[in-house]
C-alpha cells in the first residue's frame, strides 16, 4: 500500500551530502515505499535545505532504534545540562 | 514486427500549459498503433517504470509516461523529484489530469495512432488511473492496486475498467475492492477485477520484495487481453 503518511518537522543545523555541508530547515518523515532499500515499506527521512536534501530509508525496527538513541542521548543528564 | 522501438525522454505540454518531461516508447514499424498513458508510482519516474513503458512498446503499443513530479524538481533524479513532490504536499488530481490530457493529446496526434488511448497506473498511479477513467476521454483503463480510490466517482466512469489487486494488500484491501465493485455494479459500469491469492501490494514491481511472479504473469496476460479488445479492436 501507498501510505501517503507524511509528517514535517522544523529542524535547524547542517547536513552533509558528500560534496559539502548545507544548512537544513525541515525534516520530512514518512513510512512508504522506499526508493532503494529492499523493503516493502520503510521509514524515510528527507532532511531538506534550500533545494538540497539528505535521505535515509530504514526498516521499522532500526528506525525506532534510531529514534530511541536520539532521545536517550538528548535526555542524558550531561546533554540536558547543555540544552 | 521488427521489435525496433524508439524510446526516451521528450517534452510535452501538461497542466496549465507547463512543459514537463515524459518518457516514451514507440514501436518503430507498426501502423494503426494503439496507445497507453502509463502513470508511475509514488517513488516516481524511475528506471523500473520506464521498463514497463518499453514493455508496452514491445507489445505494439505507443506508450507515454508523464513525469508527474517534474515541476517540483526539473531535471532531478526520480527519487529527489518524488521527495520534492511529497515535501510540497503531493500531486493534486487536477494537475495530474492536465498532465495526462497532455500525454493523450500527444499520442492521439501521432500519424501512427489508431486513435485509441488507454491508461494504466501502479500504486498511487492506480488511483490516478481511476480518476482519469472517471474524468477524461480514454478508451480503457487499468488500475493496478491503487489505494484510496474513491468509489463515489463510479457514476462518472467513462470507459471499461480492469482492476488488478493482491488479496494480501492493506490498501486497497479486499474490502476496498469489494466496495469499488459494488459501486460499479450499482451504476451498471463495465469492469473486470482480478484479486490474487498470496499477493500483496506492488506485485508487478520486479525490483522490489513485493514482486509476485504468479500474479504478475497472470496480470500481464489480463492486460494484453483487455487492451487487445478495447485498444486494438481484436
Amino acid at each position: 500500500m501507498c501510505t501517503y503518511l507524511t509528517t514535517t518537522a522544523p529542524v535547524a543545523g547542517s547536513a552533509y551530502a558528500g560534496d559539502d555541508w548545507f544548512a537544513v530547515n525541515r525534516a520530512v518523515v514518512y513510512f512508504d515505499h522506499p526508493q532503494d532499500a529492499a523493503l516493502d515499506h520503510a521509514l524515510c527521512i528527507d532532511v531538506w535545505g534550500t533545494g538540497e536534501r539528505v535521505a535515509v530509508e530504514l526498516d521499522a525496527t532500526s528506525a525506532r532504534a534510531l529514534a530511541e538513541a536520539i532521545l536517550a542521548t538528548l535526555d542524558s543528564d550531561e546533554v540536558a545540562a547543555l540544552t | 514486427m521488427s521489435d525496433l522501438m524508439t524510446a526516451g525522454t521528450v517534452t510535452i505540454t501538461g497542466h496549465g500549459g507547463n512543459e514537463i518531461e515524459a518518457y516514451c516508447a514507440y514501436p518503430s514499424d507498426a501502423a494503426d498503433q494503439p496507445s497507453v498513458v502509463v502513470l508511475h508510482h509514488m517513488p516516481g519516474y524511475d528506471r523500473a517504470t520506464k521498463e514497463i513503458v518499453r514493455t508496452f512498446a514491445a507489445y505494439g503499443y505507443a506508450a507515454l509516461m508523464p513525469n508527474l513530479h517534474y515541476r517540483y524538481a526539473p531535471g532531478a533524479k526520480a527519487g529527489d523529484a518524488a521527495a520534492a513532490a511529497r515535501d510540497a504536499g503531493g500531486v493534486p488530481d487536477e494537475q495530474c489530469l492536465g498532465d495526462v490530457q497532455g500525454a493523450i493529446d500527444v499520442l492521439r496526434a501521432r500519424p501512427e495512432s489508431n486513435g485509441r488511448v488507454g491508461v494504466i497506473g501502479y500504486c498511487s498511479g492506480g488511483r490516478q488511473s481511476w480518476v482519469v477513467a472517471c474524468s477524461l476521454d480514454v478508451d480503457a483503463a487499468v488500475d493496478c492496486y491503487g489505494g484510496r480510490a474513491d468509489p463515489g466517482l463510479a457514476p462518472n466512469l467513462r470507459c471499461p475498467l480492469l482492476g488488478l489487486f493482491g488479496k494480501e494488500d492493506q490498501s486497497p484491501s479486499p474490502e476496498d475492492v469489494a466496495a469499488m465493485a459494488a459501486a460499479l455494479d450499482a451504476n451498471g459500469k463495465s469492469y473486470e477485477f482480478h484479486s490474487y491469492d498470496g499477493a500483496g501490494h506492488a506485485f508487478f514491481s520486479v525490483d522490489r520484495p513485493m514482486y509476485n511472479l504468479e500474479a504478475a504473469k497472470d496480470g500481464w496476460k489480463r492486460i494484453w487481453a483487455f487492451y487487445g479488445v478495447h485498444l486494438k479492436g481484436e
